[in-house]
């Protein structure tokens, strides 16, 4: 079942047209993975999501629709639509807090006081991260303290505590080593039964590894969209084949 | 011809002179203000009230300095912080903070004299405050508020634009992620800089010589409406008007109080940032 229809969908910053009349439709409780060179608009097409573009000033036309409802009515409130479409960066970035606050930051801001309630979320998003055995006995340490694959699953914790219904991935395990990278992977593998996942990536392995639907980017066009198996085994289109064999990009 | 290697050794050592004059500067002032202020200091000097011209304490100054940068704080400290978020967080780029930045730099650049002329004018007549605590104070406020604002900016600009992202991913307001991440990091940094600005504030003498007091109070202000003693206004009076070398010496002795009141509050600014920051 499809969670977001996006429909001729263009983006501009300034003078740049960055994506060029996407049209996608991204399935519900699977994990889609936007691949492409450097520059291709999968991040600007990923921040279009959950509206992160607004921030810094795109310039959006189209439909992207959640549910049914189109994100860019103007009627949408954009502080529920991230709450409901949560994301994860490309630099692990925990709050200089300690990690039980950076995890309790969101549902506190979303009016959640309850002390019980709140280490109750704390502890079970921090677990859907594959984080307590690492954690769960020094939670009132600094966050800053753990290492750089820590802070990405603690990330994905705080992200997972304003329970959200898909979560946006911007490459995120391009700042870390090969043995966190598998962790996070096997995560985002265990994560879409309860989520429907976006994942950027620049590794062709992980997309391959992880994801059940591939969508290749060049200079801001949609190239080619499908299951993934049949993307990496039979590519309709010879840009792909060349991109995913790794003769450009 | 000079080789270039001894060039380069000229140069280094003409540098490093200048370097050490500067430096010697500060310490021959301090060690002025030191041998010539340390006689007249006794716990009858820091806990009397002046009496006559030459007598007496300065108890009422060293209170009376500290009251007028508190209420000089009281009011530029969240003036400045709001507004240096509105101009990192709110203000559109371009024409608006640009403009609002010239000002502000413009008011900087203000000699004391004319804010404390000003200050006299509208604070002391026209609003009728008097000669008075909240009359120094604010037009102290009014001289280092471009200062509160130009620190709060450069500490609010210092916090990560990812923590913000992070807020706003979550959901959270902008007004949530200022109150949550942006002022709650930059705050080590507004307060080092305000404390700072504190300091200069204190020493600052033609502004509170029109609008604080005579300087010789003997009293303590009862309400803001009271004039209030200051130190570099004492300061003033006893190097100008004394003629004699008591006078002077009591000069001094403010001055020294003066410079150490000074240097406590700048160690506590940066024992403060250096706690803040690890």
């Amino acid at each position: 079942m499809a969670k977001i229809e996006i429909k001729n969908l263009d983006v501009h910053y300034g003078d740049a047209h960055c994506l060029k009349g996407i049209d996608i439709e991204i399935q519900e409780n699977k994990v889609t993975a936007l691949i492409g060179p450097s520059g291709c608009g999968k991040t600007t097409f990923l921040r279009t999501l959950n509206r992160m573009n607004d921030i810094s000033g795109a310039d959006v036309k189209g439909e992207v629709i959640l549910d049914g409802a189109n994100i860019y009515d103007g009627l949408t409130d954009v502080i529920s639509l991230r709450k409901r479409v949560g994301m994860v960066f490309q630099q692990p970035n925990p709050f200089p807090m300690s990690i039980f606050d950076n995890v309790a930051y969101g549902p506190k801001i979303h009016g959640i006081k309850d002390k019980t309630e709140l280490s109750s979320i704390v502890e079970d998003s921090i677990k859907q991260a594959a984080l307590w055995d690492d954690v769960g006995d020094r939670l009132n340490e600094s966050a800053l303290k753990l290492s750089g694959g820590q802070q990405q699953r603690l990330c994905i914790a705080r992200t997972l505590a304003v329970n959200p219904e898909v979560v946006l991935f911007d490459e995120p395990c391009s700042a870390l080593d090969p043995i966190s990278t598998s962790k996070i992977e096997a995560l985002i593998r265990e994560l879409k039964k309860d989520y429907t996942i976006i994942i950027v990536t620049h590794n062709m392995q992980q997309a391959a590894r992880i994801s059940d639907f591939t969508a290749f980017f060049l200079m801001g066009v949609l190239i080619e969209f499908g299951e993934t198996s049949k993307i990496f085994e039979k590519p309709e289109c010879e840009k792909t084949e060349e991109y995913i064999t790794g003769r450009f990009g | 011809m000079i080789s270039a290697i001894t060039t380069e050794k000229i140069v280094k050592c003409l540098l490093s002179v200048t370097a050490l004059i500067s430096v010697a500067i500060l310490f021959i002032i301090v060690i002025h203000i030191f041998i010539n202020g340390v006689g007249v200091l006794d716990l009858q000097f820091l806990s009397d009230s002046p009496r006559r011209f030459e007598e007496g304490g300065i108890f009422p100054q060293i209170v009376g300095t500290l009251l007028l940068v508190a209420v000089c704080m009281a009011f530029a400290a969240p003036i400045g912080v709001a507004s240096a978020t509105y101009l990192v967080e709110y203000a559109p780029d371009g024409l608006v903070t640009k403009s609002i930045r010239f000002f502000v730099d413009c008011i900087a650049g203000i000699p004391s004299i004319v804010i404390g002329l000003f200050g006299l004018a509208f604070l002391v007549y026209y609003l009728g405050l008097g000669t008075s605590l909240i009359s120094g104070g604010l037009a102290l406020s009014f001289m280092i508020l471009p200062w509160t604002i130009r620190v709060s900016e450069e500490a609010i600009k210092t916090v990560p634009c990812s923590y913000r992202e992070a807020s706003y991913a979550l959901g959270a307001s902008k007004w949530q992620t200022i109150r949550n991440v942006v002022l709650k990091n930059a705050t080590p940094g507004i307060i080092t800089g305000i404390l700072l600005g504190t300091g200069k504030a204190m020493g600052e003498t033609a502004v509170v010589l029109l609008t604080a007091g005579s300087g010789l109070e003997s009293f303590l202000p009862e309400s803001v409406l009271d004039p209030v003693g200051s130190l570099p206004v004492y300061l003033y009076i006893m190097a100008t008007q004394g003629h004699t070398s008591a006078a002077y010496n009591r000069a001094y002795g403010a001055a020294l109080v003066l410079i150490l009141i000074f240097l406590g509050i700048s160690v506590l600014a940066v024992f403060l940032r250096d706690h803040y920051r690890r």
